[in-house]
């Protein structure tokens, strides 16, 4: 059986003068498998080609197409549309600079999120191309992957109360990043220089642990984990500082 | 109206995917200025949905004692058919597993060595040892002799370019992301940089650099049916041969993965099969034992395309609201815990997308277009035919590594081992030359480009409308130019395209084509595109042979008399079909033989 579906838009393309924001509505007959990536290109080729929003890899992995469907932070590419009432609302994420519709500016935000968090190996060991690998335990390569497969989707960055009042905070993704060196025996940052990039309030202390970005990460990357291990690390290394002496764990 | 920004640097690269980023570093480490222009941001690119993995010789695992780079380069070749150039096959072999390492050492968390004894789902008993434990281990893929593929789970092409992509922030490269290269800038002898347009405001800007990188990956958007990003429309390629100089080599050339997922035509990963999956028909009987004794579902990629439909059209097709005719991915026997670790991200997909769990359920499959062999032509450094200081690498560009048949993880493989050696090559070529200024020829790209503009939004040339050509010319290219090809089928094929060609100069917007205007975006890119898919097209009619992933049925063998020959396809102002012409492809390490698997080798039916 299908249906007659009503997705209800966000438009306003900041590049053109004069353009206003406004919800603007597109009625499309849903068939079965839809998903916003069809459903979303269907509406620009056949009903106003100037509808702008972001695909690449349509299978959920590349992090492109986040929005807020029907309020909530998700990927386009993976909703079923019969998963959602006959009428529903697209907006694009807030916290990022709006390009236009549904389309915003992640990549300027997580690139400096990088910069900021230092977000590479730090060692000063060299390249010997001669030699072999450092040898590393399997679940110990498996416990980097867990936080490495954050897509940098921003899902996690809308959904957050103090990312969406805090310009500089670097919300969940940020501080499950730096977990992700955190817990790579080839960085060699100690605790003190982790301390020094996110052992403050747009770091590990912002977070007021609402934690929906748990509840809304595509990837069900373990937010709520990786967050506890920051915090309480830098927790340990922030007492330390100011009581030498004292063993803290 | 000109350009809104003027940018000089001394390396513009277009592509930030992992060949251009690897390319960018090593030309930024020589203390070049690097610019890196791509459509999307460095960690969207299509590199990052690579999933099984990265060959390499490392020789760590089991099943994988005593292998070295010439056993990887005889895989390599018998895998291309003969078709690759064997001296860049050597340097690539020889190279890669220097570059897993350095890849470990900025930080890919490679799935490690566990000493102990295993059963492999084929019966097999085997033992890690103790003395290899911890090192990068690595899994089968099809048309290899060991196991060479190092992986991290399923999810390899993301976790290495992201860890490429940290070195690019740490070194502070420059990146202009949803940035388009339109065209490229050259006075008949080299390459000056590129025009491209902002996919933000809609401007134009102008780079101007003393070397041009092309790494812009593949054009399986050619088709209808592709496991690639919707940005893999062959975009690099196209503006390459538009200056009528550059020629695009082997574009005939075009890989179809075995497992592609309906109706969503996602990749499942080659991985799935090398842990030990099966492909089974609509009786839930595993065939291709009966077609490949030997390698069965691990024959190279295109030998089990073909097989799969091959025993579809015997009649044993699964019909089910996937698709129409399909086949059936096993890998339930390999265990709930194999599967959601190593093979999670397909597995996520098939729930995703199908609400399949491949711990438990069936997935369907059937053959997809997924690689693009050909790709503009370079020498074995990575510098373009026909124009100076213009260079390409990985999908893009046609080096020559994978001939007729790109083995699977190698094109993962490909991307930091070519951006690393053509990196090395182009830096020493950026820092001999001189930049050029010649202000006259650089507005006349602009104007030129500016004039398209003008046209498609005021529809000075007609109103065709530029999605009902592209879809047009996605279906003409599945129903002419896929797995299975005819002289006769190839011929309408070309017609069709040629029509569409035509058509696609009168494209005019029914949109305003303000600011960043999507509809605007393609309307530029169609005639690139569709000038690209003649180049598969006519190419593919003019081989009459079979070699690698081009079948003819009406010449089912190989040639080695009158085809061991690369094809170069130009692409003339005002033509309708590409000019082709010949090279000859040496084979200096190996002479041409049998692959060991496929239909010269196993022309046994199925039952």
């Amino acid at each position: 059986m299908s249906r007659n579906i009503t997705l209800s838009i966000f438009r306003y393309n900041p590049n053109i003068p004069g353009d206003t924001p406004r919800m603007q509505d597109y009625k499309l007959e849903e068939y079965s498998g839809m998903t916003l990536f069809v459903a979303l290109n269907e509406i620009r080729e056949k009903q106003d080609p100037t509808l702008m929003f972001d695909f690449v890899c349509r299978a959920a992995i590349c992090g492109s197409c986040a929005m807020l469907i029907n309020g909530r932070p998700g990927l386009a590419c993976k909703t079923l549309t019969k998963n959602l009432p006959s009428r529903f609302t697209l907006m694009p994420l807030p916290v990022f600079k709006l390009i236009g519709d549904l389309s915003v500016d992640t990549g300027t935000w997580f690139r400096n999120l990088q910069v900021r968090t230092e977000s590479w190996i730090h060692t000063n060991k060299k390249f010997d191309p001669n030699a072999l690998e450092v040898r590393m335990s399997n679940e110990t390569a498996e416990a980097i992957y867990e936080p490495e497969r954050c897509i940098e989707c921003g899902c996690c960055v809308a959904t957050c109360i103090t990312a969406n009042i805090r310009e500089d905070f670097i919300g969940a993704t940020g501080i499950n990043r730096v977990s992700r060196f955190l817990i790579d025996p080839r960085d060699e940052r100690t605790d003190r220089e982790y301390f020094e990039v996110v052992g403050n309030e747009d770091g590990a202390f912002g977070c007021v642990g609402l934690m929906a970005c748990d509840d809304y990460c595509p990837m069900e990357v373990p937010l709520q984990k990786q967050l506890a291990l920051v915090r309480r690390k830098m927790a340990a290394a922030g007492l330390k500082l100011d009581l030498k002496g004292m063993k803290i764990s | 109206m000109s350009a809104k920004h003027t940018h000089i640097t001394d390396v513009v690269v277009v592509g930030a995917g992992l060949a251009a980023e690897r390319s960018a570093i090593e030309a930024a480490s020589a203390g070049l200025n690097v610019i890196i222009l791509s459509l999307v941001p460095p960690r969207r690119s299509h590199s990052t949905a690579a999933q099984g993995g990265m060959q390499a010789s490392l020789g760590n695992a089991a099943m994988a004692k005593g292998d070295n780079p010439q056993i990887h380069f005889e895989d390599t070749v018998k895998g291309s058919d003969w078709g690759c150039d064997q001296e860049v096959a050597k340097m690539f072999t020889e190279t890669v597993p220097i570059m897993i390492r350095q890849l470990d050492y900025w930080g890919v968390p490679w799935n490690r060595v566990v000493a102990g004894k295993k059963k492999l789902p084929s019966g097999l008993e085997v033992e890690d040892t103790k003395d290899k434990e911890g090192l990068i281990t690595a899994r089968d893929f099809g048309g290899v002799a060991k196991w060479r593929c190092c992986y991290t789970s399923d999810g390899t092409g993301h976790t290495v370019q992201f860890v490429v992509d940290t070195v690019v922030c740490k070194m502070g490269i420059t990146v202009h992301d949803r940035m388009e290269a339109i065209s490229l800038i050259h006075d008949g002898e080299t390459c000056l940089g590129v025009v491209a347009r902002c996919l933000r405001t809609g401007d134009l800007n102008v780079y101007l650099a003393k070397s041009t990188v092309i790494a812009t990956g593949g054009a399986g958007r050619l088709y209808a049916a592709s496991t690639n990003a919707v940005i893999n429309e062959g975009t690099g390629g196209a503006i390459a041969l538009n200056t009528g100089l550059v020629p695009l080599g082997n574009m005939e050339a075009v890989q179809f993965h075995p497992t592609g997922m309906p109706p969503v035509w996602i990749l499942m990963t080659e991985g799935a099969r090398g842990d030990g999956g099966y492909l089974l028909d609509k009786n839930l009987h595993r065939f291709m034992p009966d077609y490949e004794p030997k390698k069965k579902e691990l024959a190279s990629r295109d030998v089990v395309s073909r097989r799969m439909i091959q025993h579809i059209r015997a009649g044993y097709g699964v019909e089910s609201k996937y698709a129409p005719q399909h086949l059936w991915l096993d890998i339930r026997h390999l265990g709930r815990k194999w599967v959601w670790t190593n093979l999670r991200e397909i597995a996520t997909i098939a729930m995703n997308f199908n609400g399949l769990d491949p711990a438990k359920d069936l997935v369907p499959v059937l053959p997809t277009q997924h690689y693009t062999m050909g790709g503009i032509r370079t020498n074995k450094h990575g510098f373009a035919y026909g124009l100076k200081g213009l260079f390409a690498i990985g999908e893009a560009a046609c080096w020559d590594l994978h001939g007729f048949n790109r083995l699977g993880g190698n094109s993962l493989a490909e991307t930091v081992t070519a951006g690393y050696l053509v990196g090395i090559q182009l830096a020493k070529y950026t820092l001999g030359a001189t930049q050029k200024f010649d202000y006259k020829l650089v507005e006349g790209f602009v104007k030129k480009e500016e004039e398209r503009i003008k046209n498609l939004i005021s529809g000075k040339n007609g109103k065709e409308n530029v999605w009902e050509i592209r879809a047009a010319a996605q279906n003409a290219m599945m129903d002419h130019v896929h797995i299975f090809r005819t002289g006769k089928s190839l011929q309408e094929g070309v017609a069709k395209l040629q029509e569409l060609y035509k058509r696609s100069l009168k494209i005019g917007l029914r949109s305003s084509g303000q600011g960043a205007n999507p509809e605007l975006a393609q309307a530029l890119r169609m005639p690139g595109m569709i000038r690209t898919s003649l180049c598969i097209a006519y190419g593919a009619l003019m081989r009459t042979e079979s070699r690698g992933s081009h079948f003819r049925e009406d010449f089912p063998k190989r040639d080695d008399v009158n085809w061991l020959k690369r094809t170069l396809a130009y692409w003339k102002e005002g033509a309708d079909l590409p000019t082709l012409d010949y090279e000859p492809v040496a084979c200096p390490y190996m002479p041409p033989g049998d692959r060991g698997y496929g239909e010269a080798t196993a022309p046994a039916k199925g039952k």
